[in-house]
């Protein structure tokens, strides 16, 4: 689905990325960890197609496309989700309406007839119920007075309600407590189907406590230093980022 | 001031020393301003002896004015002598099909879903079907007649209505007000006069659009609302479709008046021509706005989406007399490409308890100018004022400008004052997020730019705001590259 060749990136002037290399196929979960400012969610936001980042080689191949020669937009709707670390308040546009744009444009790209105002809230309801989450949010602006779980919790029901192939969770655990966490797991969990597959970005193990990856890529220093099935995380917990860093400085 | 008494008295009461009618040929009035242009205009329009009194004496102060200039705005000069001030009113239509019509204007009536027949009202295409809206009037009329409502061109109101015309008019906006007021009170060709008696409750929303003999809208325009004891009318002016003109210069006068406990609502879209996007073309409008809230406890509310024009100078006022009065005005101002707008409002506050919000929403992209300029005055007797403004001001892009000009006088010590002003860009983050959810950046600022306006934009009544809505995104398009 996902095949990353040697891509280099910068920002400002400053290679983050120099050379990741990555395969990502359908129905797995690929957890990418390391310590801070190793390139973790540059990663995201250049696979997302964020303007900031400046592409210095490499390819990325998505579904048979190049990936970075789609615009941020039709990258989302060809399946590409990303779940924000920092997600934006957007304030006085209500959650309802900015979803219900979003996944009409999905349609729309798929060559489906956008949904009615009742058969997208029939939608919403089903979703929320799955993913037991309160239904005020959904009428509250995009994003605005949320609480970092609220937050977090929103990114995942978005995800939901687009059913991306693939999604990137950067940071998803980052400032949940441990029942917002439960829940954002169960969600992830809920949504994987053979067909999609899930990147996970994070700092810590806890979250692969409820999501079993299949593959654990450590990065450090804009590169995939080591690669592992689930207990290279375990085993990163333990000895901490250190090992990593020694063994690869040396 | 005593000079000013005798001046006024000679005026309305010396013989005119030109004689009634001139020698003009009837169906051509040559271009220009004289006393003599709006005696012919008067006249034409069978107006009574007062009318034509009043705009002699418009004109006269005119002469002596001068084209305000503390406005943020570069005015090119305009000649006064090179505009015709009356045409008959246009009964053949322009174009014979819509394929006539300059594909861009289709285009934006399209995007703004109107329906066809409209479509070929608005853009002066002949209609040869009787279109629905007519029954639809005929209906509404019946309504309004019943309840004792007077709706009707100000034309009409002068041969049915004289005495009310005549009580009222210039009462919110003398004729001699500033430039452009004395200008329209001169010249003004037609308008709309409306009168809601005691007690009653305008059941409906009132909209030029309904108002029968509209002969499209004027360059200078007037129109009168009187709103007796305890009633209540929510009032439309404009329409979100975009209107050309071959008139430059606009110059328009809307005078209310609410007796006691009675409420005006009044909601104006506006979106003349603005230009193209290299600032050529576009009208200039020059409006004057103002309501008195005469009795206890009355409230008039100014509600406004202004995307129009290449020039704006428009500052819809409140003069809160009656103790406990409330005046309100909300206010979204767009401007693109080479746009300038200097509009904003002013709240006088002459009675006890009287209270005033100002909420006005700045958005300004491309190369053009929005400044918002707004008074608040608490006059001694004033005990008890309260006023809350707050100015926001969005910028798009970092070639255009946005200005707050404040004035605050305050003459008696018990009031309240707050003012509150923000200015923001819109965010590249706020604008990946939409795109990462397959929104397109286009759409996302139309969206953006909507939920910033949103507070101004519910106070509008429900359909207008979903067309002010679209109107918001369309007049954003290309302002991104």
């Amino acid at each position: 689905m996902l095949i990353i060749k040697n891509l280099r990136a910068s920002v400002e002037g400053k290679e983050i990325l120099k050379g990741i290399n990555l395969e990502v196929n359908a129905g797995e979960v690929h957890a990418i960890m390391g310590p801070n400012g190793s390139g973790k969610s540059t990663l995201a936001n250049v696979l997302a197609g964020k303007s900031d980042y400046e592409i210095l080689g490499g390819e990325v191949t998505y579904e048979g496309q190049d990936l970075l020669e789609l615009s941020p937009e039709v990258r989302s709707r060809s399946g590409v989700f990303l779940s924000f670390q920092y997600p934006v308040e957007i304030p006085g546009v209500p959650m309802v309406n900015f979803l219900k744009a979003s996944v009409n444009e999905h349609r729309k790209f798929k060559g489906l007839e956008p949904l009615t105002a009742g058969e997208f809230l029939k939608l919403m309801r089903a979703k929320k119920e799955m993913l037991h989450l309160d239904s005020e949010l959904t009428n509250r602006s995009v994003n605005e007075g949320f609480s970092g779980g609220e937050k977090k919790k929103n990114e995942i029901f978005q995800m939901a309600m687009l059913e991306p192939k693939l999604a990137i969770l950067d940071e998803t655990d980052s400032g949940l407590d441990i029942d917002a966490l439960r829940i954002v797991a169960e969600g992830v969990n809920a949504l994987k189907t053979a067909d999609n597959a899930t990147i996970l970005v994070t700092h810590y193990q806890r979250l692969l406590d409820y999501v079993i990856p299949d593959f654990v890529h450590v990065l450090y220093n804009g590169r995939i230093v080591k690669s592992g099935g689930k207990e290279l995380a375990l085993e990163l917990e333990e000895k901490g980022y250190d090992w990593i860093k020694n063994g690869s400085d040396q | 001031m005593e000079n000013q008494d005798k001046l006024l008295n000679d005026i309305t009461t010396q013989e005119y020393q030109y004689g009634f009618v001139t020698d003009i040929d009837t169906d051509v009035i040559p271009k220009g301003l004289s006393e003599d242009v709006i005696r012919v205009i008067s006249a034409k329009k069978n107006e009574p002896e007062f009318m034509l009194e009043f705009r002699l004496k418009a004109y006269r102060g005119w002469l002596k004015m001068e084209s305000p200039k503390w406005a943020h705005l570069r005015i090119p000069p305009i000649d006064f002598q090179e505009t015709i001030y009356y045409a008959a009113p246009r009964n053949q239509a322009k174009y014979q099909s819509l394929d006539e019509v300059d594909p861009e204007l289709v285009e934006t009536f399209k995007k703004l879903g109107i329906p066809i027949e409209e479509q070929k009202h608005l853009a002066g295409v002949a209609v040869d079907v009787v279109m629905d809206s007519v029954s639809v009037t005929t209906t509404f009329k019946k309504v309004l007649a019943e309840k004792g409502i007077i709706f009707c061109s100000f034309s009409d109101a002068l041969l049915e209505h004289p005495e009310l015309v005549r009580k009222y008019l210039g009462m919110s906006v003398p004729p001699t007000d500033n430039f452009f007021a004395a200008l329209n009170s001169a010249v003004f060709s037609d308008g709309s006069f409306c009168y809601i008696p005691k007690g009653v409750r305008c059941p409906m929303e009132l909209s030029t659009y309904f108002r029968i003999n509209t002969a499209g809208t004027g360059q200078f325009e007037r129109t009168l609302i009187i709103a007796e004891d305890d009633s209540y009318v929510s009032y439309l002016e404009g329409c979100t479709a975009p209107m050309r003109d071959e008139n430059q210069l606009h110059a328009a006068v809307v005078e209310i008046i609410a007796m006691d406990r009675a409420e005006v609502k009044y909601s104006t879209v506006q979106n003349w021509y603005p230009g193209d996007k290299n600032g050529v073309g576009g009208i200039y409008n020059f409006v004057t706005k103002r309501g008195i809230c005469k009795g206890e406890s009355s409230k008039i509310s100014w509600t406004q989406v202004e995307t129009g024009s290449a020039i704006t100078w428009k500052y819809p006022s409140c003069v809160l007399i009656g103790d406990n009065s409330v005046g309100e005005f909300n206010s979204v101002a767009l401007t693109n490409h080479h746009q300038q707008a200097d509009t904003g409002t002013k709240m006088i506050h002459i009675g006890k308890n009287t209270k005033s919000t100002i909420t006005s929403k700045g958005i300004s992209a491309g190369k053009s100018d929005n400044s918002y300029r707004g008074l608040v005055k608490v006059l001694p007797g004033a005990t008890n004022a309260r006023n809350y403004s707050q100015c926001d001001s969005l910028l798009l892009g970092s070639t255009c400008g946005a200005h707050t000009f404040p004035y605050i006088e305050v003459g008696n010590k018990s009031s309240i004052v707050e003012h509150e002003a923000t200015t923001s860009k819109i965010g590249e983050d706020q604008i990946f997020y939409c795109n990462q959810r397959g929104i397109s950046t286009e759409d996302a600022i139309g969206m953006i730019v909507n939920g910033y306006a949103r507070e101004v934009l519910n106070k509008l009544p429900m359909e207008f705001a979903v067309e002010a809505q679209k109107l918001l995104a369309i007049s954003l398009e290309g302002s991104v590259g």
